[in-house]
């Protein structure tokens, strides 16, 4: 994973509450069985209509996206994320996230950033015309007009994608502690396998 | 003094499977049981290969096809396998085909009698046991929790992670207790009550938490419906559902070819019983809700908070406090060509699906065939299929003579599969048209672009069927 420090750059005013991830990557497109080239099925079913903000020329290479509560709620596809990195997109800026997306988005180094409704309102003001800057180490939303807004997230995660940490091998590190749980739990659930034929 | 504080069943699953704790409160946990499907599997395998990495347990592992594949025959008259013409669709169910066996893992394949949807198998087979940590590469793995697992669903990465090193990366969610107050009318299912709980606390209520169900209904209450239950937790947005193992679990467990055996059985059912909450553990949040208030429940929206009674009327946009929810339902009510304040019961439908993870088990097709028997589908009804949730389900059904009575009212009678949840497969509804679907999303192109999906039981689904309308299954059945 490459380390993330900072986005910054124009934002997509999406704004909706409730963003699926259907509506994100819609089924069709998950029958790949590769990462790469998602970013064209990307919100197909909201680019379907005139007008809408991801086709608005002002918005064309946006680095980050503004959207409403629970963004990326239902299904646990990882396409989401791909699709959303595919399109250019490495900061999403909502009140909440589905814990499943926010985890996946983790995983791909792409910042979900959690801020309160007022400061998005306040964003998606000033994203029509200005940048917006995501800055991890100080872990703020700032705009050229001296917004600053600060936002939390696990320390351990902020550490992970500043330094771009590979987390299967931070894992591994650590198998001496999983085979002892793995004998631990041979010892004294002699049942916990499943019967396999 | 932690262990002597009363602790919630999630506490307690936790706790057993934590590897190693982190000072921030995150934690490395073991993962018991892991379910591998072809859709959110080939990258991760792809991830395993490129670094050189294997399995570390195969024998934790289950893998089978569902999301895929066509639910028409699956072999001809001569018992060759029939091809499946969607080539990508094709390469996806190859791939875990190849894969399963290339890691070790068990693997049951398409025309295996066996094979079903992951959340019907797991339980169907005794893979899912209680006090288990258990994942799979999609979000309705919540419906385990019906048996007491604590069962989440996961990314592509977090597959790689555990098929690698057999834990996840974590931090403990907050717990939420949903207690439900009575029991359910008559002609009320489980669906109607889960609908009706996401109705209560929203598509975001359960963001960050776990729920623990609650109550006497849900003692009362087969692990059918529980896995219906449990399984809609994540449209509430939870992480995980949980209903505590009691006798009901363990009879529903015993002999399934993966459960325990003999002395091992006996020792698991004695660990098991010690699986709940204990009195007076705190929950972080908690919601009761009052079983009478329960009615059939149908979705008019595009998001599963969007429910109502069938009874009722589509809700105005204006009714709504919230300004951007106020814009979200005038947005669906135009997606699903509904106009406030009309009459649900007035609604036409044109498809019907009985089917998913959510309601494919041998229960909810005995309760949509109750309501279909001697009855025919309406005229304005153009495709009604059931699609039984596993191979074994469906040998069930037709054992009982279940499959006569959807086929004798106009069904189509299919192979397992995920079928019309999500539009992957053949099995699509127009753009444009109506599906009394048992499934457990309404979102906008979720059963194919431009499909208008409402929500419902198994029974309700039947009922709909019948009359061509958004109907309330009571009046068909005679109860008031």
């Amino acid at each position: 994973m490459k380390p993330v420090r900072k986005v910054e750059g124009r934002a997509i005013p999406f704004g909706r509450k409730n963003v699926d991830t259907d509506v994100i990557i819609s089924a069709k497109w998950l029958k790949t069985i590769s990462r790469d080239g998602l970013g064209e099925g990307a919100f197909e079913s909201v680019r379907a209509q005139e007008g809408n903000v991801f086709d608005d020329p002002e918005y064309a290479g946006a680095p980050i996206l503004i959207a409403g509560d629970n963004f990326g709620c239902g299904s646990s596809r990882e396409h989401a994320a791909w699709a959303l990195d595919d399109m250019g997109v490495k900061a999403i800026i909502a009140p909440s996230f589905s814990d499943i997306f926010s985890s996946n988005a983790f995983k791909n180094g792409l910042l979900a950033i959690p801020l309160p409704q007022e400061a998005i309102d306040r964003l998606m003001e000033v994203a029509k015309t200005d940048p917006i800057t995501v800055d991890m180490e100080s872990m703020s939303v700032t705009t050229p007009f001296q917004d600053r807004f600060t936002f939390e997230m696990d320390p351990f995660r902020q550490q992970c994608l500043m330094d771009g940490v590979d987390e299967i091998d931070l894992t591994m590190a650590k198998s001496d502690a999983i085979e002892a749980h793995e004998t631990r739990v041979d010892s004294a659930q002699s049942w916990h396998k499943p019967v396999m034929a | 003094m932690e262990q002597d504080r009363p602790q919630t069943l999630y506490e307690k699953i936790w706790n057993a499977h934590v590897v190693d704790q982190r000072d921030d409160g995150t934690a490395l946990i073991y993962i018991d049981r892991h379910l591998v499907h072809e859709v959110t599997s080939p990258q991760a395998f792809e991830g395993l290969r490129k670094a050189g990495r294997q399995v570390r347990r195969p024998d934790l592992t289950l893998a089978v096809p569902d999301h895929n594949l066509p639910t028409t025959a699956r072999v001809d008259a001569n018992g060759n396998k029939i091809p499946i013409a969607d080539p990508q669709s094709a390469a996806q169910l190859e791939a875990l085909e190849a894969n399963a066996p290339a890691f070790g893992i068990k693997y049951i394949g398409a025309s295996d009698r066996e094979q079903g949807i992951v959340h019907v198998i797991g339980p169907e087979q005794g893979f899912t046991l209680p006090g288990t940590t258990l994942v799979c590469g999609d979000s309705h793995t919540a419906a385990h929790g019906a048996l007491g697992a604590l069962a989440f669903g996961i990314g592509t990465s977090e597959v790689e992670h555990v098929l690698a090193t057999q834990t996840l990366q974590l931090s403990r969610s907050k717990s939420m207790e949903i207690r439900v107050e009575g029991l359910l009318g008559p002609g009320i299912s489980p669906k109607d009550l889960i609908l009706h709980i996401i109705g209560v606390i929203g598509a975001a209520g359960g963001t960050g938490h776990v729920i623990e169900y609650r109550g006497e209904v849900f003692e009362q209450m087969s692990i059918e419906g529980r896995l219906t239950v449990s399984n809609m937790s994540i449209e509430a947005g939870a992480r995980a559902g949980l209903i505590a193992p009691d006798d009901k679990t363990f009879a529903y467990l015993k002999g399934r070819p993966m459960a325990p055996k003999g002395a091992d059985w006996d020792a698991a059912v004695a660990y098991w019983k010690t699986l709940k909450s204990d009195d007076g553990a705190r929950f972080d949040k908690s919601v009761t809700i009052n079983a009478a208030d329960v009615a059939p429940t149908v979705t008019w929206g595009t998001s599963p908070e969007d429910v109502i009674p069938v009874t009722g009327h589509v809700p105005a946009p204006e009714s709504f406090a919230d300004p951007s929810k106020q814009d979200a339902a005038r947005k669906s009510l135009d997606y699903m060509g509904l106009a406030s304040g009309q009459a649900l019961s007035d609604v036409s439908v044109e498809n019907i699906f009985i089917g998913s993870c959510t309601n494919s088990r041998i229960e909810d097709l005995r309760a949509a065939a109750k309501v279909l028997d001697g009855r025919k589908k309406a005229e304005g009804v153009k495709w009604a299929i059931v699609v039984p949730g596993s191979g074994l389900v469906k040998a069930q059904a037709e054992a009982e003579g279940l499959d006569k009575i959807f086929t004798a009212s106009g069904f189509e009678w299919r192979e397992p599969g995920c079928s019309a949840c999500l539009g992957m497969n053949p099995d699509k509804v127009p753009a444009g048209e109506r599906c009394a679907s048992t499934s457990n999303r309404n979102f906008v192109g979720r059963q194919g672009p431009g499909a208008r999906t409402h929500l419902m039981s198994p029974a309700m689904a039947a009922a709909a069927a019948v009359t061509g309308k958004l109907t309330d299954v009571r009046e068909l059945m005679g109860v008031n």
